[in-house]
């Protein structure tokens, strides 16, 4: 016992103290860009092999408070245009476009159709909550059509509503479009109409003077970036 | 009293306190007081902390009721079976609680192994205060066992060998002799479950769901809120220390005496 004690307490200062490769870049980015900001950071990395680009995926929210806790990034890229406001960034361009969609799992046992469907209190549903993003179009969502979603549990993350549907827990939850796109075969989407929907802009932009940050910006708006952000689900502004 | 401790031992002492204190402390200083009561007494609020007490005054409740036959048996069982078991019986201790939540997921949830059962009889568990408390109970319960388990030890079966020499049966010296011995062994093991119980967070996320007043905990208020308003989060987090704080105190008074 003593023994394994002393291992343990070894293994964890020499992790402590190793030292980190620096990574060349670091991007943080909302979680529904992970799909595809990995796609495109292999390609960066393919094409110079000494670039690296490093991710931190989370909430926008989260993001942003870690960078004012004096986190360092090159790159911030969130969900909405309003946690960009609230980083204090001027120079931020829309790359991405993304909407709302019912997600259900793949045999969808609560036999959803359509919106109105949601209001059901004896389906169990889940939604992001108002303080997050993808809460915050969900609520603009039932504005837009009337549809008072019959809520059972309000979740902090897309990945959080994406993984109570997937088990099978949650009869029904409503995410952004491109979470459904790269989701996998467990569960599938069922479009909201374009007219109640809402469309929420992905701004990015760089922070600091780093090329290779520069560079990155660049590839995802470029046509080729483009082309994966459309692949994976993503409207283009 | 001369101190039998050598003297250099305050020193690595000292900074694990200041280790521990200082980030309680820090969370004190960036409060703003002046907001502080109308953050803490939001309906949203109110309502979490309701809730919090209730669900872990019942995982205490459910403890109690199966773990102290469990410590009992652990710690005085001579069967193989039962020392083969006591890593498994103990593993939530050192499991990540949202490991544990999905651990339970898979157990009681509605595609879970005893999930589908549980629907037949009509009982949804699925975004319930029910599953709160069976998530805070899955993680307190080791806390209650491992302590009442040392106690037992400790105490040894002496006195319960001069009951049954006696001609006291097993129940009755349990009842007289053994449950009397280790009561503040058993209190003290039920406010570590309380208190681990009211800090649930991985496994009630993960397992339970977040809605206001049904299985929106204190610390799932609280990681909401930091979304938002971090003055809120802060202040809801001081709420929660003091609650723990409390119940600690008055757990410690109660067991001394």
């Amino acid at each position: 016992m003593r023994r394994a004690l002393a291992a343990a307490s070894l293994v964890a200062v020499l992790s402590g103290c190793s030292p980190q490769p620096s990574p060349d870049t670091t991007v943080f980015a909302a979680s529904s860009l992970k799909p595809a900001f990995e796609q495109l950071a292999a390609l960066l990395e393919q094409e110079d092999g000494t670039a690296e680009v490093a991710f931190n995926f989370a909430g926008s929210a989260d993001l942003v408070a870690q960078i004012q806790q004096g986190a360092r990034a090159d790159v911030l890229a969130t969900a909405d245009e309003s946690t960009m406001t609230a980083a204090g960034l001027p120079a931020t361009t829309i790359f991405a476009t993304n909407t709302m969609t019912i997600v259900v799992p793949a045999d969808n046992p609560g036999d959803v159709q359509t919106l109105s469907d949601l209001a059901d209190p004896d389906l169990l549903v889940v939604v992001c909550a108002p303080q997050v993003p993808c809460g915050a179009a969900t609520v603009r969502v039932e504005d837009a059509s009337g549809v008072d979603i019959a809520t059972d549990s309000e979740e902090g993350s897309v990945a959080d509503v994406l993984g109570k549907v997937r088990s099978g827990q949650a009869d029904a939850g409503v995410v952004y479009t491109s979470d459904v796109a790269t989701a996998g075969s467990d569960v599938r989407g069922i479009d909201i109409p374009q007219a109640v929907n809402t469309v929420n802009r992905y701004p990015i932009a760089v922070l600091g003077d780093d090329p290779l940050a520069r560079r990155f910006v660049d590839l995802v708006l470029s046509e080729q970036g483009r082309a994966v952000m459309r692949d994976a689900g993503f409207g283009l502004p | 009293m001369r101190d039998l401790l050598p003297r250099w031992i305050y020193l690595p002492a000292a900074v694990g306190a200041v280790f521990v204190a200082l980030p309680v402390l820090a969370m004190f200083s960036s409060v703003s007081w002046r907001t502080l009561p109308e953050l803490i007494t939001s309906e949203a609020s109110v309502s979490a902390l309701l809730l919090s007490l209730r669900t872990s005054a019942t995982a205490t409740l459910l403890c109690l009721l199966v773990g102290i036959p469990m410590a009992m048996v652990l710690a005085r069982s001579r069967s193989r079976l039962v020392t083969a078991l006591r890593p498994v019986v103990l593993l939530p201790l050192v499991l990540p609680p949202v490991v544990a939540g999905i651990a339970l997921l898979y157990t009681f949830g509605r595609r879970g192994l005893l999930g589908s059962t549980f629907e037949a009889f009509g009982v949804q568990i699925a975004f319930s205060t029910t599953a709160v408390v069976l998530a805070q109970t899955f993680v307190a319960l080791p806390f209650l066992v491992l302590s009442l388990e040392g106690a037992l030890r400790t105490s040894g079966v002496s006195y319960e060998a001069v009951a049954a020499s006696l001609g006291a049966s097993p129940t009755l010296t349990l009842r007289r002799v053994t449950l009397p011995t280790v009561a503040p062994a058993i209190a003290a093991g039920a406010v570590l479950a309380f208190a681990r119980a009211l800090g649930e967070f991985g496994a009630t996320i993960t397992f339970a769901g977040s809605l206001q007043g049904i299985t929106r905990t204190m610390p799932l208020e609280i990681y909401l809120q930091r979304e938002t308003d971090p003055d809120a989060a802060i202040a809801l987090s001081i709420v929660l220390v003091l609650v723990a704080v409390a119940v600690i105190g008055i757990a410690a008074r109660r067991v001394r005496t």
